[in-house]
């Protein structure tokens, strides 16, 4: 049976990050995938934070596929239909090189971050699933087992990097199985336009790009949110709210996507293109309560298999490349240091997630999930009581601004108490602080 | 409410037939293990929160499961409250084939 020190099981950022430090350090490693190419399984939103590749590809603008750089934040307020209330960020020192955030399209940036993979010295094997972990009678890990003929291969240490379902690590009994209320389901479609009509419908040229936060009643009282990125020639859309919730109702993911695209502030900006791909995707939000163990006898998990996403600040594919890196580290010094992949040599890695903004974001937002969950009408209550608001104070009819402004306290107070008022500003504070 | 909104009716096959797959015929990825414990299950979370339509609901209470245009997201495994959702991710190579992803 063929004997490596690490088989990385998964091609996406994280595992692609983990075997590329892995295969620089000259350690023997082999990455499994289960796509036909590495990406097409994939799925993001997507923007790619610079400083997380940059740690790991430092010249990585050279040559990855990238479609424009994040010149233009807004952050939307939304009913269901037709009110918008936003903000807009534009600052021109995120349109200074070095450029700081990038839209990206998931497949191609994928592919291309695996060649940089082999070309580091790593085997990477697709079209390959993993079924299971082998197990000494220790219940050391100790290999994969594909579904290949002779498709069991051995090696020192397995990083899972299995993605969002992290199938492998539940069915080893390695961590507990992952739960509806701590995973978002999002729903996405790629929608192609000319570069000209992007440009000028949303204000930009060059390779400026926009990304559109979109929060509110578009989700129809659930948890969640929805996003709107511009690439060179395409629009990316979608939305997702918490399983949770939506097991609990009747509207389906295709259904909430069409409401949002059909929504007066965001069709226009999507009138006439071509969608060319509809897609769906898991993300593990369930942050630092949710956390499964990260590391033991022959195994690290890394990325969204281990559920390092921070849903606030939607990040969470530097998180994997950063995690899936801080493995690949960990791993190199072991080797050195001549020390075995034990669960007690291997929390060397547990140490340096919690030196890393990984584990220090996550500690930060710990409670915020409980805080959406607890109190739902957060999104709910709060955008339509600010669209209402928003709408009083800019429509001019002859009313006094002080009448105006006692009729948007009168709706305030009508949809929550003082108390509740007060409540939820408290609870706010204490989750986000 | 504000305003009584309608969401429209959706057609899932149609945004579906954008995508690329490699159907690996006569071998799904996922299977129900207990069709009895659908027929008990009034909620039957699967035939809404499966974003590829998956799951639907023949008359009867029956569920009809046909795996073809899955997003292999996993969406079906974790909203059943039965543990009767038999999930794996297709032979390697096969399913859904992102273009852009």
């Amino acid at each position: 049976m063929e004997k490596f020190d690490v088989i990385v099981v998964g091609a996406g950022p994280s595992g692609n990050a983990a075997a590329y430090t892995l295969a620089k350090a000259g350690v023997n490693v082999l990455q499994l995938e289960r796509g036909e190419s590495p990406g097409t399984k994939n799925v993001q939103g997507a923007i790619l934070y610079a400083h997380a590749l940059e740690e790991i590809i430092p010249d990585f603008r050279d040559s990855a596929p990238l479609e424009r750089h994040v010149a233009e934040q807004r952050m939307w307020m939304m009913d269901e239909a037709s009110v918008c209330t936003g903000m807009t960020h534009r600052d021109a020192r995120f349109s200074t090189p070095p450029y700081n955030r990038y839209t990206i399209i998931r497949a191609r940036f994928d592919r291309w971050f695996s060649a940089k993979v082999k070309e580091a010295g790593a085997l990477v094997i697709c079209e390959t699933t993993v079924s299971e972990l082998l197990r000494d009678a220790q219940g050391r890990v100790v290999g994969v087992r594909t579904e290949r003929e002779h498709g069991d291969i051995l090696a020192d240490c397995v990083i899972l990097a299995d993605g969002a379902n992290a199938l492998l690590g539940s069915r080893a009994g390695l961590r507990r199985e992952i739960k509806a209320e701590d995973m978002a389901l999002v729903a996405k479609e790629v929608l192609f336009l000319p570069k000209e009509t992007i440009d000028a419908r949303f204000n930009i040229s060059g390779d400026e790009g926009v990304v559109i936060e979109l929060a509110g009643n578009v989700t129809h009282g659930m948890v969640g949110t929805g996003f709107l990125y511009t690439n060179k020639d395409s629009i990316s859309i979608g939305i997702g709210c918490m399983l949770g919730d939506m097991k609990r109702q009747t509207i389906t993911p295709y259904q909430l996507l069409e409401g949002l695209k059909r929504h007066t502030a965001v069709r226009p900006l999507i009138e006439g293109a071509e969608m060319k791909e509809y897609s769906a995707h898991l993300i593990p939000e369930g942050g630092l309560k949710a956390l499964p163990q990260l590391y033991g006898d022959g195994w690290l998990v890394v990325g969204d298999s281990a559920g390092f996403v921070n849903g606030i600040h939607r990040e969470g594919s530097n998180l994997a490349m950063t995690s899936g890196r801080l493995a690949a580290e960990s791993l190199v010094a072991l080797k050195a240091a001549g020390k075995p992949f034990d669960a007690r040599h291997l929390a060397e890695y547990k140490r340096r997630l919690d030196d890393s903004v990984i584990i220090a974001d996550l500690k930060k937002y710990a409670d915020v999930p409980d805080f959406l969950h607890n109190k739902p009408h957060i999104l709910d209550v709060y955008p339509r009581l600010l669209g209402n608001a928003a709408h009083e104070m800019f429509m001019v009819d002859g009313q006094s601004k002080r009448a105006k402004q006692q009729k948007i306290y009168a709706e305030l107070k009508s949809r929550r108490s003082l108390l509740g008022l007060l409540g939820d500003a408290y609870h706010f504070w204490r989750a986000f602080r | 409410m504000n305003a009584a909104t309608e969401l429209p009716t959706i057609n899932v096959e149609e945004k579906l037939f954008q995508n690329r797959y490699r159907v690996d015929a006569g071998r799904p990825h996922i299977a129900v293990r207990n069709a009895e414990a659908c027929l008990a299950c009034d909620a039957k979370p699967c035939t809404v929160c499966c974003p590829a339509g998956c799951w639907r609901v023949e008359d009867g209470g029956k569920i009809d499961l046909v795996v073809d245009g899955c997003l292999e997201c996993g969406t079906c495994r974790l909203v059943c409250d039965h543990d009767n959702v038999d999930w794996n991710y297709p032979r390697g190579g096969f399913g859904i084939l992102f273009k852009f992803g």
